[in-house]
């Protein structure tokens, strides 16, 4: 048994160490590339909306329109339609860098309904409360809205990096590198099907390791909650420590 | 010198059909120091009369000055700055929820461009104010109703205004945290000169604080004055539904009926007082209303007494009652 996975990783080792990092990258950028876009359009859809603090029906008509167009697009498509743009704005449509435009534009309006969709739990009291102040609607954005709805926020960040890297998969499919790459590339074109189902377990690992990152750090930082020990433990470490104890 | 001015006051929600007439031609005028008391039912229009105080609502027409300025022709930018003098309080407390006592109270002074050390100081010296200096650091959520309240009263002060406008402030609150956060307004408007308009549907709220109260009715002023005037002879519908429990009419009385309004304010329960009338005097009286609350063996609210026919009974009775420590009775008027 030890045997054949040493002989395993000899052989795909570099392989998977390498399109893992591939991934890592893929998924990091365009997180944060489709955040850096996603949550000004998620404000700017709270803000304007008919009840916001700054209401105007133009403009979140129209985002609303857009971000609605950006979700209906099935991914695996929106990759292909965009391969033009995406190789006279980055030089190549494939690779990891290839894959970031088409990752980002995306994943951009899916960022910005789960950042509106955070914002709107902020409690509305709250916000008059800033307006009875006399807060301008970029300090209610700035000091209430976001700081507010942070821990919400950061569980939507989850959901959004997971949705990520399960584009990026698809984004394999036409040589963007990284895990999905070498799934498709081994797995499917050369019959290597045991090195498709390693792959396989490391995205299901990578998505549960986000997954208790941002529970664990959403709870961090919720002073709604009671921040005794409880929700300071990092659950996989307790597992780890669990299971060390008990060998 | 009055601090906040109304002017026929209109304020209509959506048009046509489905137009809601929230307030019709309101006059107010409250003057500098007091503390003023707005009641009515629910949905009477007085959260919407307090935004429109503030502008957070645009009244439909009419005119609203608040020292000296009239709201309704400033410039957002103007508004803001005006908002600075008339600040708020809410019956949810609405707290950041994100930000400790201490932060909360900078708040306001961040909004307004008070450099950070100066305003730390401004709100440790306003916790200390509120009684809670030792919460400074703790999160609303560690808090009880009473303590969130007091740290919204501390936020609402950072900025120095003229008028505190506290929306429902103790409804959520049981009797004895009220009557505690009543006292700090009370004792905030006699050391701090801030004018309180207090908006309730609780009249032991008014009775406690304010000297003078309008009553509001579907939209509309039914009545204001001096509270012990409208206490003592509520001369509209609207003002006798407040005035007594359980919102009896005394028409429904034989006339000739003497009635005294009772006020429990935490002392002896009331049926140990209505018992022992019948036992220490042979005085028996007619519960005609009630809305009384018994918390810890402690009596709230109001209640309205029938007195005995006969002269004589009812004095004994009415002194008998107005003896009895944190109680205090009113003959009422009964007729319209
Ligand atoms: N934004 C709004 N749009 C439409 N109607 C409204 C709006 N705000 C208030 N109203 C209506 O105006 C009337 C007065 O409401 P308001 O909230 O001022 O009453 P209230 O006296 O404060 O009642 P409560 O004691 O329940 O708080 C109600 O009929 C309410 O439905
Ligand atoms: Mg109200």
């Amino acid at each position: 048994m030890l045997e054949t996975i040493g002989a395993f990783w000899a052989e795909y080792g570099d392989v998977l160490i390498e399109g893992s990092w591939e991934t890592l990258i893929m998924v990091t950028i365009s997180t944060v590339l489709s955040y850096v876009i996603g949550v000004p359009l998620g404000v700017a859809l709270i803000v304007t909306q008919p009840q916001g603090i700054r209401p105007h029906r133009g403009i979140c008509g129209v985002l609303g329109w857009i971000v609605n167009i950006g979700r209906s697009l099935p991914f695996a498509i929106l990759l292909v339609a965009l391969m033009p743009f995406t190789r006279a704005l980055v030089g190549t449509a494939i690779g990891v860098k290839g894959a970031i435009p088409p990752l980002v534009i995306s994943a951009a309006p899916f960022v910005a309904r789960m950042v509106e969709t955070s914002l709107s739990e902020v409690d509305a009291g709250v916000v008059e409360a800033a307006q009875s102040m006399g807060a301008s609607p970029l300090q209610i954005v700035r000091k209430v809205y976001l700081p507010e709805a942070m821990p919400s926020l950061v569980l939507g960040g989850a959901i959004s990096v997971v949705t990520i890297l399960a584009y990026t998969a698809i984004a394999g499919m036409v040589g963007a590198g990284g895990l999905g790459d070498i799934a498709i590339q081994y797995g499917h074109n050369r019959g290597v099907t045991s090195l498709m189902w390693v792959t396989v377990v490391f995205l299901i690992i990578f998505v549960q390791i986000i997954q208790w990152v941002f529970n664990w750090w959403s709870k961090r930082i919720d002073k709604r909650l009671d921040q005794t020990a409880d929700t300071r433990k990092f659950a996989p470490l307790e597992m780890l420590a669990h299971f060390v104890h008990t060998k | 010198m009055s601090i906040i001015q109304i002017q026929h006051l209109y304020k209509t929600f959506g048009t046509g059909e489905s137009a809601v007439h929230a307030l019709e031609d309101i006059n107010l005028d409250i003057q500098e120091g007091e503390i003023f008391g707005i009641i009515g039912l629910s949905g009477a229009g007085k959260s919407t009369l307090v935004r429109c105080m503030n502008l957070l609502e645009r009244p439909t027409s009419g005119s609203v000055v608040v020292d000296g300025k009239e709201m309704t022709a400033l410039s957002e930018k103007e508004l803001r700055l005006a908002r600075r003098n008339v600040t708020m309080i809410f019956q949810s407390f609405n707290l950041l929820m994100q930000r400790t006592c201490l932060k909360n109270v900078c708040f306001p002074m961040e909004i307004s461009g008070v450099p950070a050390a100066q305003a730390k100081k401004r709100a440790l010296e306003l916790l200390e104010l509120v009684g809670l200096a030792e919460k400074a650091g703790s999160y609303p959520s560690q808090l009880s109703g009473g303590q969130k309240q007091r740290v919204a009263i501390a936020r609402a002060l950072a900025t120095d205004p003229k008028v505190l406008l506290c929306d429902e402030a103790t409804s959520a609150l049981d009797p004895t945290t009220t009557a505690s956060i009543l006292a700090l307004l009370k004792d905030l408007n006699e050391k701090l000169g801030v004018t309180v308009v207090v908006i309730t549907h609780q009249m032991s709220v008014i009775e406690e604080i304010c000297s003078r109260v309008a009553i509001l009715d579907g939209g509309v002023m039914a009545e204001q004055g001096k509270v012990e005037d409208i206490f003592s002879h509520p001369s509209t519908d609207a003002a006798r539904r407040l005035v007594y429990p359980g919102g009896v009419s005394l028409e429904q009385y034989p006339s000739g009926t003497r009635a005294v309004r009772v006020a429990f304010n935490g002392g002896t329960a009331y049926q140990p007082l209505i018992a022992s009338l019948a036992i220490d005097l042979g005085v028996k009286v007619n519960i005609l209303g009630a809305d009384t609350r018994e918390i810890d063996g402690k009596a709230f609210g109001t209640m309205l007494l029938g007195l005995p026919d006969d002269p004589n009974d009812a004095a004994k009775a009415l002194s008998y009652i107005r003896a009895q420590p944190n109680v205090s009775a009113e003959e009422v008027a009964y007729h319209a």
